[in-house]
């Protein structure tokens, strides 16, 4: 088996791993560069745990091939705080209890920060819809989507 | 396994058919890691083909559009010019998966995927659009229906891909329009689907019909005596009843979980005579 060397930006900053031809970006993140709030959910693309970005767009990295994302540019929720200082979403989130076992959360706030990026003001109903791919056993939704409302009104004021 | 990212058609024709064992080609994955995750699938040779000229591209072309085999529903659900002249592919590609597989997934990959119930294929039987397949032999224009022969099957040759799918010219007053059943709101297989395109001439008549029902047969089926249904009319109440019932008559399900074949053979009718509705709407017909 052929392993292959890729080089990629992640969150910013220049990366390099060799990985083995079937392994997913998933567990490049996790396993080869230590980026462990990229969860494994359900690992066929179902759950939304694994939320990252590549080149701007959000995708499943159980989903992609590590070899796949060669010169990509990649965000995990690793590159999401400006080093102490808690993005708003993430701020959001706490405000409004809208955890509680924690395991979704990277990837719903990867998907929710990608959604105000295309769309600054969304209803409640395209938050749901846009955020239908994350799912999660503990809230319930309504304290997620409230969190999401309230960090959109706060990011759109400043 | 060997992962390959040839840059050019010709390299992964020859990379396809030189491979002894399983060959799969990559675009968007959301079906092919899926199944090679569950062990459904352990290729031999991965060719993904996202490095090759127009694989990621929509370029128009005689008044139509080429869309590249890897074009994201994310990518083509922006595309502003194909929204506007096929509203209804473009609603039946992007109900498929989460906001995440529409980051990835294809239309040429539903298309070879061969589910029954693909969401982007029958608006594109409809559309009367064609995939363009590159193989040993050189290149061949198909229409879409010839793609899938059964569920999980294809027509395609060892070797072959289908590099792109080609959108044609709209004349004036045209449109198309989507629908599947699912119980749930989102994140589902279609139970039954149907999807409906039109011409209208300037009297609102429609002159010119195609539709196509899934997730009722063995492959996604274009029911012509429903669009025979629809011609010279201007989708009165007997147009539409004899509309649902030709898409009825056409339907052959599978009961199972999802739904009975009675169900399932009821509903594509109706939901046809709504896309109908939709399609004629947004093709300038006023009822």
């Amino acid at each position: 088996m052929k392993s292959i060397h890729v080089a990629a930006t992640i969150n910013g900053d220049p990366a390099e791993f060799v990985c083995e031809p079937q392994e997913t970006l998933l567990d490049v993140l996790r396993n080869r560069l230590g980026l462990t709030g990229v969860k494994e959910g359900c690992g066929t693309g179902d759950c939304g745990a694994c939320s990252v970005t590549v080149n701007g767009r959000l995708v499943c990295s159980c989903l992609v091939l590590g070899g796949e994302v060669q010169g990509a540019e990649i965000g995990t929720i690793e590159g999401m705080a400006d080093a102490d200082r808690l993005h708003p979403l993430q701020q959001s989130f706490i405000d409004n209890a809208a955890l509680q076992c924690g395991v979704c959360t990277p990837g719903i706030l990867v998907a929710a920060e990608a959604l105000l990026k295309k769309n600054p003001d969304p209803t409640e109903t395209e938050i749901r819809y846009w955020l239908a791919g994350n799912l999660c056993r503990c809230t319930g939704y309504d304290k997620i989507v409230q969190a999401v409302q309230d960090a959109a009104q706060q990011m759109r004021g400043a | 396994m060997r992962y390959e990212k040839p840059e050019s058609t010709a390299e992964a024709v020859r990379l396809l058919a030189n491979e002894a064992g399983l060959a799969r080609v990559l675009a968007g994955g959301t079906d092919l890691l899926v199944q090679m995750k569950s062990g459904m699938v352990e290729p031999d040779l991965v060719v993904d083909i996202k490095q090759i000229a127009g694989m990621r591209t929509v370029t128009p072309e005689a008044g139509g559009f080429r869309i590249g085999a890897a074009v994201s529903g994310a990518e083509l659900g922006e595309n502003a010019e194909v929204v506007a002249q096929w509203p209804g592919v473009v609603e039946g590609f992007n109900l498929i998966g989460s906001t995440q597989v529409q980051g990835r997934c294809t239309m040429a990959g539903n298309l070879c995927n061969a589910s029954p119930a693909g969401d982007a294929v029958p608006s594109l039987v409809a559309a009367n659009a064609t995939a363009r397949v590159a193989g040993p032999n050189g290149e061949r224009d198909v229409t879409i229906e010839q793609i899938p022969v059964g569920p999980g099957r294809i027509s395609l040759a060892k070797g072959e891909f289908i590099t792109s799918i080609f959108l044609p010219a709209r004349p004036a007053r045209s449109s198309d329009a989507y629908l599947r059943f699912i119980p749930r709101t989102e994140m589902d297989i279609a139970v039954a689907s149907a999807a409906v395109n039109l011409t209208l001439g300037e009297d609102g008549t429609v002159t010119a019909a195609r539709v196509a029902v899934g997730a009722v047969a063995p492959t996604v089926r274009l029911v012509e005596p429903a669009a025979q249904a629809l011609i010279g009319t201007k989708l009165d109440e007997d147009a539409l009843a004899a509309l649902a019932a030709a898409c009825s008559a056409a339907a052959n399900p599978i009961n199972d979980k999802r739904g009975t074949i009675e169900y399932r053979t009821h509903v594509v009718g109706v939901l046809a005579k709504r896309a109908a509705l939709i399609a004629y709407e947004r093709a300038g017909g006023r009822k």
